[in-house]
């Protein structure tokens, strides 16, 4: 058996700019989350959370390269843990 | 005979071209095309179909522009509709193009389709970006491990067009479907198996879909594929089965299936990233972030949003007037002049009608192309994505999103070019909200009514005066769209789930292509309706219930009222009697379904004096309290001709019509409140 000093879990929504998290799993159903998914946000990815909007809402992640943006609503269905640069 | 021996010489072949969003498939349609298409929209949808026909080495290729998608599943209307073309219209090949740059999330629309069954040929585009980022993608290797051809390219410049196109003749010939691209694991693998060998059972099943396709979606649960089999003999035992191949996975694999099947999906397209894209240099900031962190700061984004906006209209605007000035003194002084010497009913027909109806129509279009330009450069340079992003969260309070709000500024100018840009949003849904709120907007054409009217009997307070009319505006479009949205097109919202593509050159002839099709489609679509509009105004003119009064009618008060616009203005009155308009300013609004702007030369003709005198004649026949409903109703009662022939071209007759109506009885209902409260409240009088 591996120990790891286990990560905390918590959701997307509550990240912090400029950190890097891993997905662990997704909450949520139907099209939204398939469409996060679709979107390449699938368990072990990494995300950068790179910017938040003027007020508050939607977030700027990068995923996979690219820049994508999801509205905290979606981000809290997302469950994450921080990964160590 | 012969001709259709010809005819059976030529092959022809259905060519589908799908991809993400903004990957180059408009612009590689046009250098495929060389832009002559035909531009519709998918049966039922407002989702724009292009379709466009080239002669490669002998044959006929039928291209299609599929909507830009991210996967193929049964939630989006524009990945249902490249789905079932796929699956429905079994184009011959389906050219998937794929940004080298960000190849990951690219190449998991690439292996679903081949997963589909669909005869792929992968177009590697903007490798000319991937190369400036640092990246090389070895296409023979991609090519060798999804077992399909993948061509390079640079749409924009129109290189490796011509490889394409060969590829793609050759792949139409040979028509071979690859096999099973992902391995699912052995246990989902068995499942697939069995149910596919079900579905084969089926031989019309088979003929038409890929079995294994069908298996996995099957086992997604996507209620598409399920209502297809639905109509298969076999549907009973196809559906228990995979019914009971869900549950048994599920508990074996100790998770939901659907988060499963995509997560191998992208274990198979990182394996491919990994062996196929070597990194040359690491490029530490990207210039998108820096400029990202500027446009989409928490204190100057939204300020900055606002100032680019407003400088692309103003700028559009100025550098169009002179133009506009010319075309009204083309048709309104010079052609005009000529035409009315012709004697009579000819001359008229042509000066008041044909004459005035082309040029109502054309002095729209340099307004329009500069700011189609500038929403096109705004749009190719990546900004707008942006300014959805800064004020969403706004929008989504009001149940919409944030890309509902360019449409809903670009109203202030002119409404056509508002709910013209309403394309760019995805969901259709939020698409039709904001075309049909978008007229309450108050466009540019209405300010000579509020000028006028406010200077009559507000001489003071004109300023604040059509300031609350613009506000007005503003609020009733807010408000019936926040209703349209929770009572006629319901539905969740689709969230704000989208790419911030990174910034990139602009490039002259992709805005340019951009730029002349939406206006092209201004042109044919809005052109003849306000066309006839106008000729069948100028008929109601000159004949009355007594018969021809002769074109005379058009510049005197007392033939007018005679003429069955007399009548309409009669009628109306009554309609209005609780605001107390008098016949012409309710004939004036009829005038103004052309044009709104045309009220004010309506009115003078109505009332039998010159523009000037206007003035005088307008405060003898409001007091304030009318004054500000009647502007009220302008603003509300209808939108122009133009803007009700855009929403029929782009949502459909049914909807213009709504919006004709339900505009009406806003506005009554308005200025009603208006006459009535004031009274109340001592305004009256
Ligand atoms: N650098 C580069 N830009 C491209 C290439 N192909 C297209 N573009 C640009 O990418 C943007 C999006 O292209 P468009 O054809 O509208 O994408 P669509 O959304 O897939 O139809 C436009 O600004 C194009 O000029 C390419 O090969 N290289
Ligand atoms: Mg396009």
């Amino acid at each position: 058996m591996i120990v790891m000093g286990l990560a905390k879990e918590f959701r997307l929504a509550e990240a912090e700019v400029g950190k890097t998290y891993e997905v662990v799993r997704l909450e949520g159903f139907g099209a939204v989350r398939r469409r996060i998914m679709d979107m390449g946000l699938v368990p072990k990815t990494r995300v950068k959370l790179i910017n938040v909007a003027p007020l508050g809402d939607p977030l700027d992640l990068e995923v996979k390269g690219f820049n994508l943006t999801i509205r905290k609503s979606e981000a809290s269905t997302i469950i994450v843990k921080e990964v160590g640069q | 005979m012969e001709r259709r021996a010809l005819q059976l010489a030529v092959k022809k072949f259905k060519v589908a071209i799908a991809g993400n969003p903004n990957v180059g498939k408009s612009t590689l349609f046009n250098g495929l095309t060389g832009g002559r298409a035909w531009v519709g929209n998918w049966p039922g949808v407002t989702v724009e179909k292009k379709v466009g026909r080239i002669r490669v080495d002998g044959r006929y290729l039928e291209i299609v522009d599929l909507p830009g998608i991210y996967g193929l599943t049964a939630y989006g209307v524009d990945e249902l509709i490249a789905r079932n073309f796929i699956v429905e219209e079994n184009p011959d090949v389906v050219v998937n193009i794929a940004n080298a740059a960000n190849l990951e999330r690219n190449l998991y629309l690439t292996v679903s389709l081949i997963e589909m069954g669909a005869n792929v040929v992968v177009c590697l585009n903007m490798v000319d970006l991937a190369t400036d980022q640092g990246y090389k993608v070895n296409s023979e290797k991609l090519s060798q491990m999804l077992g399909v051809p993948v061509i390079p390219t640079v749409a924009v410049e129109g290189r490796g067009i011509e490889e394409l196109k060969k590829a793609v003749v050759e792949a139409a010939e040979r028509r071979e479907k690859p096999a099973g691209l992902v391995n699912y694991g052995s246990k989902v693998e068995g499942e697939i198996g069995r149910l596919s060998e079900i579905v084969e059972k089926d031989l019309e099943l088979a003929r038409k879909y890929n079995s294994r396709w069908v298996a996995i979606k099957l086992l997604e649960g996507d209620s598409d594929v399920e209502d297809k089999i639905k109509l298969s003999p076999l549907s009973r035992e196809i559906l228990d089965q995979a019914a009971e191949a869900r549950e048994k996975l599920k508990s074996s694999l100790g998770r939901d299936l659907e988060g499963y099947i995509v997560e191998k999906r992208y274990e198979f397209v990182s394996q491919l990233v990994e062996e196929c894209i070597g990194v040359l240099v690491r490029k530490p900031i990207t210039l998108t972030d820096m400029v990202d962190y500027v446009v989409t700061h928490k204190v100057f984004g939204i300020p900055i949003m606002l100032t680019a906006l407003y400088m692309a209209f103003k700028f559009a605007f100025d550098v169009a007037a002179p133009l506009c000035d010319l075309i009204d003194w083309f048709f309104g002084c010079l052609l005009y002049d000529l035409a009315a010497t012709l004697p009579g009913l000819a001359g008229s027909l042509l000066a008041d009608g044909i004459i005035t109806g082309v040029g109502s129509i054309l002095i729209f279009v340099p307004n329009l192309a500069f700011i189609f330009l500038f929403l096109a450069l705004l749009e190719d340079v990546g900004y707008m994505a942006r300014a959805a992003f800064v004020v969403d969260k706004i929008m989504h309070k009001l149940h919409l999103t944030g890309k509902s709000l360019l449409p809903l500024i670009l109203g202030f100018g002119c409404n056509l070019p508002g709910i013209i840009s309403t394309r760019a949003i995805e969901d259709e849904n939020d698409r039709k909200t904001t075309a049909l709120a978008c007229p309450l907007i108050s466009c540019s054409a209405r300010l000579p009514v509020y000028l006028v009217i406010a200077g009559a009997l507000f001489s003071a307070y004109v300023t604040g005066v059509v300031w609350s009319m613009y506000i007005l505006g503003v609020i009733f479009a807010l408000i019936m769209a926040t209703l349209f949205r929770k009572l006629l097109f319901k539905g969740p919202s689709s969230g704000f789930i989208m790419e911030l593509p990174p910034y990139m050159r602009p490039m002259l002839k992709s805005i340019g292509i951009k730029t002349w099709e939406r206006l092209k489609r201004f042109l044919f679509k809005a052109g003849t309706v306000i066309f006839i509009g106008v000729v069948a105004v100028w008929l109601l003119s000159i004949t009355g219930p007594g018969g021809y009064l002769g074109v005379e009618a058009l510049g005197e008060a007392t033939l007018l009222e005679q003429s069955w616009i007399g009548v309409i203005g009669h009628g109306l009155e009554k309609i209005f009697t609780p605001m107390g308009w008098g016949w012409q300013a309710s004939a004036a609004l009829f005038f103004g379904f052309i044009a709104k702007e045309i009220v004010v030369g309506a009115m003078a003709v109505l009332f039998g004096v010159s523009e000037e005198g206007l003035i005088g004649a307008v405060s003898g026949a409001f007091t304030p309290l009318t004054a500000y409903a009647y502007m009220a109703f302008v603003l509300l009662y209808l939108p122009c001709l133009a803007t009700l022939a855009i929403i029929r071209g782009e949502l459909g007759l049914k909807y213009a019509l709504f919006t004709a109506v339900y505009e009406f009885i806003l506005a009554y209902f308005v200025a009603f409140l208006i006459v009535g409260i004031g009274t109340l409240v001592g305004l009256g009088g």
